[in-house]
């Protein structure tokens, strides 16, 4: 028990007040050093403040060098954390991408059905049988550009009829007898048609020239007509139905015709009315 | 002769590593704020000095303890000398374990080393409260204890392996 106690006590003071091997101070002198700082502190005595003031000095001006690794470290740590947000963007984004995608799917079904009340609202205007004529005699003077079809009031041509080929409007019924008609191309001097021109949007009138082409005209103000625009017919006056493709803009207001009218051999024949009537 | 120089000159830096290491904590925090952890401290300065004064103290010096003591205490804003003293009572309670020891154990290193927290945080705070009337609080003390205790022993496996360099250095030498 002695022993023991005899023990402690060495190691105490081998520890605390002893110099240790390379030690320049022992630990009770700098323990007590300690203490002393403390009390001083207390009484808050200048000297104290100055070593404080002095410390302070060092500290602010060598903190910026010793901060540098921390700050590496602290980098490295916010890079990393960096890298784990993209990946959390990468999936957020992810996630966007497979919304916008089912948008464009609501986009395309929202499109489609109105492409589909488009046709219910067309259903406004009925288009009658398409009647087949063929082209009898294709008249080409400079002030008459209209053609003979072999179709008449026979077979239920009647006035205003649109006339076209394939796809294209070519012109209207202007004449009509029991087994021929005339048709009035859209290149004729007297040929006004009311247009959309796309994708501008614009309202206007096509004329023809007595020539192969168009010109728009009767437009409300200046209007600027991309080369490459779609004309189409624009419904107005309820004589055709809108979005019958003419031609498109070459130069300016000047409109080449997507048919041909001197290779017209065959041409379909249309009515367009209202429901009611 | 000139690697010779060079083998020197690098033994003289890895002896001076624990020393720079814990001017560079004392002056600089190590607080990790930045992980954004709540409650997440420890007293690196702490684990630091127990390892050293306990397998090598004369790579650390008392005297340069103290005056890291005081640097502590201008950069967290307490009294001068506090931090001095609970590192000083750190070496001491290091240097007792040594002198007691016969057979080293990390194990018991590491209860010891609880103890010797304990214990110095306690008489710090005692000082703290009763002469300084500083506010505490508790909590905040207890987790800092509680990751210095075992944070050591994950330091501690990093000071050996830095130990193995040091004597690698000096048989090169």
């Amino acid at each position: 028990m002695e022993a023991s106690r005899d023990d402690f006590v060495i190691a105490i003071r081998s520890a605390f007040i002893q110099r240790g091997n390379k030690q320049r101070f022992s630990l009770i002198f700098l323990i007590i050093l300690s203490i002393v700082f403390l009390i001083l502190g207390r009484f808050n005595l200048s000297a104290i403040n100055y070593i404080k003031i002095s410390i302070n000095e060092l500290v602010y001006r060598s903190s910026f060098i010793v901060s540098v690794p921390e700050n590496y470290i602290k980098k490295t740590y916010i890079n990393i954390q960096d890298h784990f947000t993209y990946y959390d963007e990468y999936l957020k984004l992810k996630k966007e991408n497979i919304e916008l995608k089912t948008t464009v799917e609501n986009t395309n079904f929202i499109t489609s059905e109105n492409e589909r009340l488009k046709k219910i609202i067309d259903d406004y205007i009925i288009v009658s049988d398409e009647i087949i004529a063929k082209v009898l005699i294709d008249k080409q003077s400079p002030f008459l550009r209209s053609m003979i079809i072999n179709k008449g009031s026979k077979n239920n041509i009647k006035l205003g009829m649109a006339v076209l080929d394939g796809e294209f409007l070519v012109g209207k019924v202007v004449e009509v007898n029991f087994t021929t008609s005339r048709v009035l191309l859209l290149s004729d001097l007297n040929s006004k048609i009311p247009v959309t021109i796309e994708p501008e949007g614009y309202q206007s009138i096509l004329s023809g020239t007595g020539k192969n082409n168009g010109i728009i005209q009767y437009s409300k103000e200046e209007i600027f007509l991309k080369e490459g625009s779609s004309v189409f017919t624009s419904g107005s006056g309820a004589l055709f139905k809108s979005g019958i493709p003419i031609g498109k803009i070459t130069n300016k207001i000047k409109v080449d015709y997507f048919s041909d009218f001197s290779q017209l051999k065959f041409v379909k024949v249309i009515e367009f009315k209202k429901e009611d009537d | 002769m000139s690697k010779l120089g060079k083998g020197k000159i690098l033994n003289k830096l890895l002896e001076l590593g624990p020393i720079l290491i814990l001017y560079m904590a004392v002056l600089n925090e190590f607080d990790f704020n930045y992980l954004n952890l709540a409650y997440f401290s420890f007293n690196f300065p702490f684990i630091l000095i127990f390892y050293w004064s306990l397998k090598k103290p004369e790579n650390l010096g008392y005297g340069l303890i103290f005056f890291a003591g005081l640097i502590n205490d201008v950069v967290i804003g307490f009294p001068l000398g506090i931090s001095s003293f609970a590192y000083l009572f750190m070496c001491g309670f290091a240097a007792y374990l040594r002198n007691i020891t016969l057979r080293p154990s990390t194990l018991k290193d590491w209860l010891f080393f609880l103890f010797a927290i304990l214990v110095v945080n306690s008489l710090t705070y005692i000082i703290l409260i009763l002469f300084f009337k500083f506010k505490i609080y508790y909590l905040d003390i207890a987790v800092n204890i509680v990751f210095t205790f075992f944070l050591y022993i994950i330091f501690a496996n990093l000071f050996e392996i830095y130990q193995r360099l040091i004597r690698g250095s000096e048989k090169n030498d």
